[in-house]
C-alpha cells in the first residue's frame, strides 16, 4: 500500500499526460492454450492505473505494456492466475483489480445486489397478498367502481 | 459579434425560463387565467432563444472564430466541416449548452402536442421545465460559459480525435434528447401531484413523451456503444464506464416507468409507484450529468471536468430531488390506489418487471458509485468494472428475460397457473429443445451459457408469437392497436440483444499476431492474408493503411485497418477494419510496426455482434409504435375538434 502511495503523485500527473487510445497489440506466443486463456483474462482484468478506465488490454499506455509483458513473463513461468493477481496487488494495491477482492470494506458491495433482490421480494410478495385479500373479502362498494365514479366526475370538470 | 448574439440570447432565454417557471405555476395554484396563458408562448420563447444561441456557437465553429475560448480549444484550422459542427457538443460548455437548448426543444414540442391536455395541466407541466432550464442556464452562464472570449488565438487546440467519427457526432445529441427527454414525464408527474389529480388521464398524456424519451435513449446509447467498437479497436462494445453506467441507469428505469405507466393508465394502480419511478428516472438523468461534469469519476469521458461545476449540480440534484420527494410525501396518501388483482395476473407480471429493473439499476449504481465510498472512508482506491457487472447483471436479467415471455400472457386481474401454462407450454418445450439443439449443433462448441442465451431469445419470440395469435383471434389484423406492436417489437428487441450477447461473449476469439506481407493467419475458419502496409496522409492526420484479405471457400473480403497520427494533438489512434455480417463479424486491426515490414496485427472472429444493435434497432422501433399509437392521435384530434366547434360557437354568438 505504501508504494502506492508514493506513486501517487506521478499516477496523478499521467493522468492528465496520456490519453493512450490505441489498444495494445504485442504478439507473445505461448506454449499452452490455457497459458494464454490465463493471460488474456488477467489482461482484461486488471486496470490501466494511469489511464482514465481502460483495462491493460484496452491501452497502449507504457504501464500498460509493461504491465502485460509482467504478466506475460509470470504466466510462462507457470505461475497460476491468482499469484499474478497477487503479485499485481502487492504493487499496486485493490486499484489494479476491476474484480473487487471479497473483504471486510467490500462486503455491502457483493450482498448489495443479493440483498436488494430479497427485500424486493418479500415486498412484492406482502403486496400481492394485500391485494389478493382485497379481492378475494367483499364490499359493500369496491374500489374499483368507486375510482372509476371519481374518475368520471373529474373529467366532467375538466 | 456573433458570440456575444448568442451570449445574450442565452441570458434572455434565462430571463424567459425564469417568467416560464413562476406565472405558469403561481398561476395554476392561485387560478389567475391570464397568468396560465403565459406557458406556451413563454416556452416557444425560451426555444427561440436557445436556438439562436446554439445557432451563434456553431457559427463561431464554423467561422474559425479562434477568440472564443470553448472553440480555440475545441477546434483547428484543418477540422472538416462535419466536424466543426459536432465540435459544438465536443467538450463540458457545449455540451451544458446542448443540454439546454434539447430541454427548450422539449419544452416547444409539449406547447405544440399538449392541445388536448388542459390549459392548467400543460401550464405546470411547462413551468417545471421552465424551473429546471433556469437551474441549467445559470449553471451555463455562471460556471461553463460557452461565449467566453479570449486574444485571437492563431490556431485552435483541435477537437479531440476520438469525436472525430460520424458515430460520435451523432451520439451526444440522440443521448442527450433521452436524457433530457425524461423532464417531461417527470414534469407531468410534479404536476399531477400540485394538482392532487393522478388519474388514468395523467398517465395516457405521460405515455407518449416517455416512449420517445425512452427510444432516443436507447438509440443514443447503442450509437455509443457502437462507437466504442469500431473506434477503440479493443474488440468491446461495453465497458460498463460510469458514463456508460450513468446513461444506462436512467434507460433501466424509464424502462420500468413505461411498463408502469401502462398499469396506471389500463387499470389505475400503482399510482403512487409510477410517480416515484418518473422521479427517480429523471434524477437519474441528473445524477449522470453530475457524474460526468464533476469528476468524481475517472472515466474516459470525463473531459473538462471542475469541482466548482461538480457542487452547484450537486446543489441542483438535491433541490430537484429533495423537492420532488418532500412533494411526493405530502400528496402520496392521496394518491394511493386500491385496485385489487392476484398473485398471479397482468399487474404482478408488470410489477416483477419493475422490481427485477430497479434492483438492476440498483446494482449499477452501487457498483459506480462504491469506489466513491470506499474512498471516502478512508479504506483507499478500489476499482468496480466488467467482472462484477457482468456477474450480476446476468443474476439478475435471465429470472427478467424469462418472466418477460410469461407475462405477456398474463390475463389482468386475475389468472391461474394451469392458463398460464396452456399457454406457454408449446413455447417452453420449443425453446428448450432449440437452445440445446443449437448450441450443441450449429456452434464450434457445446456451452451451457449459448444453450441458455439461445433458448430464452427463443423463448421470448415464441410467446410473442403467441400473445399475437392472441389477438389475431380477437380482431383482425388492421384493428391490433399499435401500442400492443410496441410491446411486441420491443420485446422481439430483446430477444435478438440477449442472444446477440449470449453468442458474442461465449464465442468470440481473437488473436495478436505477427505478420509480414505475404504471411496469413487462419482465425474462426477464416484466412487472413497480410498483403501491403501504405503510408496515407488525411486532412488533419498522417498514418498508415494496412491491406488484408480474408478468404473462405468463395468467400472474399478486402479490410483496410488504420493507424493514424493527428497532428494537432499527435495523439495514434487506430481505425479498425470491420466486415460486418449478420452473424459474424471480422475485425483488424493495426498496431506496431515491427520492422522488416511486419506490423503487429490485432484480429478478431465475433460471431452475432451485430445481433446486439439489431436488437436495439428493434426495441426502438417498439417504442415508436407505441408513441405513435392510435389512440394518443384520436386524443388529439377529438382536442381539435372541440375547440373548432368551441370557436364556432363563440363566433356564432359574436
Amino acid at each position: 500500500m505504501r508504494k502506492f502511495a508514493y506513486q501517487l503523485p506521478l499516477t496523478l500527473l499521467l493522468i492528465v499526460l496520456t490519453v493512450p487510445l490505441l489498444a495494445g497489440i504485442e504478439t507473445y506466443t505461448f506454449e499452452t492454450p490455457e497459458q494464454e486463456r490465463i493471460y488474456k483474462k488477467l489482461t482484461e482484468e486488471l486496470r490501466c492505473l494511469v489511464c482514465q478506465n481502460q483495462n491493460i488490454a484496452g491501452s497502449n499506455a507504457e504501464l500498460a505494456q509493461d504491465l502485460r509483458k509482467k504478466a506475460y513473463e509470470q504466466v510462462k513461468q507457470g505461475k497460476s492466475e491468482d499469484e499474478v493477481v497477487n503479485w499485481m496487488v502487492d504493487r499496486y494495491g485493490d486499484f489494479v483489480l476491476y474484480r473487487p477482492p471479497v473483504k471486510a470494506t467490500t462486503l455491502f458491495l457483493w450482498t448489495g445486489p443479493l440483498i436488494f433482490l430479497l427485500i424486493a421480494f418479500v415486498v412484492l410478495w406482502r403486496i400481492g397478498r394485500t391485494r389478493r385479500k382485497q379481492t378475494s373479502e367483499a364490499q359493500p362498494v369496491d374500489e374499483q367502481s368507486l375510482e372509476q365514479a371519481r374518475q368520471m366526475l373529474e373529467n366532467k370538470e375538466s | 459579434m456573433i458570440p456575444e448574439i448568442g451570449h445574450i440570447a442565452l441570458i434572455l432565454a434565462l430571463g424567459i425560463a425564469v417568467i416560464q417557471a413562476f406565472f405558469p405555476l403561481a398561476g395554476a395554484q392561485l387560478g389567475i387565467r391570464s397568468w396560465v396563458s403565459v406557458a406556451r408562448p413563454a416556452a416557444n420563447l425560451q426555444m427561440l432563444f436557445m436556438l439562436v444561441a446554439f445557432g451563434s456557437l456553431m457559427y463561431a465553429f464554423i467561422d474559425f472564430d479562434f477568440s472564443v475560448k470553448y472553440v480555440a480549444t475545441n477546434s483547428n484550422s484543418k477540422l472538416p466541416t462535419i466536424y466543426r459542427v459536432s465540435a459544438v457538443w465536443g467538450g463540458h460548455e457545449g455540451s451544458l449548452l446542448l443540454w439546454a437548448a434539447i430541454l427548450a426543444v422539449w419544452g416547444f414540442a409539449v406547447s405544440l402536442f399538449s392541445r388536448s391536455i388542459p390549459d392548467v395541466m400543460v401550464a405546470r407541466v411547462l413551468g417545471i421545465l421552465g424551473l429546471v432550464s433556469v437551474g441549467f442556464l445559470m449553471f451555463t452562464l455562471l460556471t461553463s460559459n460557452p461565449f467566453e472570449r479570449i486574444p485571437m488565438q492563431a490556431d485552435g487546440r483541435d477537437l479531440n480525435p476520438l469525436l472525430q467519427d460520424f458515430g460520435l457526432a451523432v451520439h451526444p445529441p440522440m443521448l442527450y434528447m433521452g436524457y433530457v427527454g425524461l423532464v417531461v414525464p417527470f414534469a407531468f408527474a410534479i404536476a399531477a401531484m400540485l394538482g392532487g389529480r393522478l388519474d388514468a388521464a395523467w398517465a395516457r398524456w405521460s405515455r407518449p413523451w416517455t416512449n420517445i424519451a425512452w427510444l432516443f435513449l436507447t438509440i443514443g446509447i447503442s450509437l455509443g456503444s457502437w462507437w466504442a467498437y469500431y473506434e477503440l479497436g479493443w474488440g468491446g462494445w461495453w465497458f460498463w464506464d460510469p458514463v456508460e453506467n450513468a446513461s444506462f441507469m436512467p434507460w433501466l428505469v424509464a424502462t420500468a416507468l413505461m411498463h408502469s405507466l401502462a398499469v396506471t393508465e389500463k387499470r389505475g394502480a400503482f399510482k403512487a409507484w409510477t410517480v416515484l419511478l418518473a422521479i427517480f428516472a429523471f434524477s437519474l438523468s441528473l445524477l449522470g450529468t453530475f457524474l460526468v461534469r464533476s469528476g468524481v469519476l475517472t472515466s474516459v469521458h470525463a473531459f473538462a471536468s471542475d469541482p466548482a461545476r461538480g457542487v452547484f449540480i450537486l446543489a441542483f440534484l438535491a433541490v430537484v430531488v429533495g423537492g420532488s420527494l418532500v412533494l411526493f410525501a405530502v400528496r402520496g396518501k392521496s394518491i394511493r390506489s386500491y385496485v385489487s388483482f392476484d398473485l398471479l395476473s397482468r399487474e404482478s407480471g408488470l410489477l416483477l418487471n419493475n422490481v427485477l429493473l430497479i434492483v438492476v439499476t440498483f446494482m449499477v449504481l452501487l457498483g459506480t458509485v462504491y469506489p466513491i465510498i470506499h474512498n471516502a472512508f478512508g479504506w483507499g482506491n478500489l476499482s468496480v468494472g466488467k467482472p462484477y457487472f457482468d456477474l450480476f447483471f446476468v443474476i439478475l436479467t435471465v429470472p427478467l428475460a424469462i418472466a418477460l415471455g410469461a407475462a405477456q400472457l398474463l390475463r389482468w386481474k386475475r389468472d391461474t397457473v394451469s392458463n398460464l401454462f396452456s399457454k406457454v407450454r408449446t413455447a417452453l418445450i420449443v425453446s428448450v429443445i432449440a437452445g440445446v439443439a443449437a448450441a450443441a449443433l450449429l456452434m464450434p462448441e457445446f456451452s451451457l451459457s449459448a444453450a441458455l442465451g439461445i433458448g430464452i431469445g427463443v423463448w421470448i419470440v415464441c410467446t410473442t408469437g403467441k400473445a399475437i395469435r392472441e389477438q389475431l383471434a380477437a380482431r383482425s389484423f388492421s384493428a391490433i392497436p399499435r401500442g400492443f406492436w410496441g410491446m411486441a417489437f420491443g420485446h422481439i428487441g430483446v430477444a435478438f440483444f440477449a442472444v446477440g450477447i449470449t453468442l458474442t461473449s461465449v464465442y468470440s476469439i481473437e488473436k495478436d499476431i505477427r505478420l509480414a506481407p505475404g504471411e496469413s493467419y487462419e482465425l474462426g475458419g477464416f484466412n487472413f492474408a497480410f498483403d501491403k502496409v501504405n503510408d496515407i496522409s488525411g486532412p488533419n492526420y498522417s498514418g498508415n493503411r494496412g491491406t488484408i484479405t480474408i478468404t473462405r471457400d468463395g468467400f472474399e473480403t478486402i479490410l483496410h485497418p488504420e493507424k493514424r497520427n493527428y497532428f494537432s494533438s499527435g495523439m495514434p489512434m487506430t481505425e479498425a477494419g470491420i466486415d460486418a455480417g449478420f452473424t459474424r463479424d471480422l475485425f483488424v486491426a493495426l498496431g506496431e510496426p515491427l520492422g522488416d515490414g511486419a506490423w503487429a496485427v490485432r484480429l478478431y472472429h465475433k460471431p452475432f455482434i451485430r445481433w446486439i444493435w439489431l436488437g436495439t434497432i428493434i426495441m426502438a422501433l417498439g417504442g415508436f409504435l407505441a408513441a405513435t399509437d392510435k389512440r394518443y392521435l384520436r386524443m388529439a384530434s377529438r382536442a381539435r375538434r372541440n375547440r373548432r366547434q368551441a370557436a364556432i360557437t363563440a363566433g356564432a354568438a359574436a
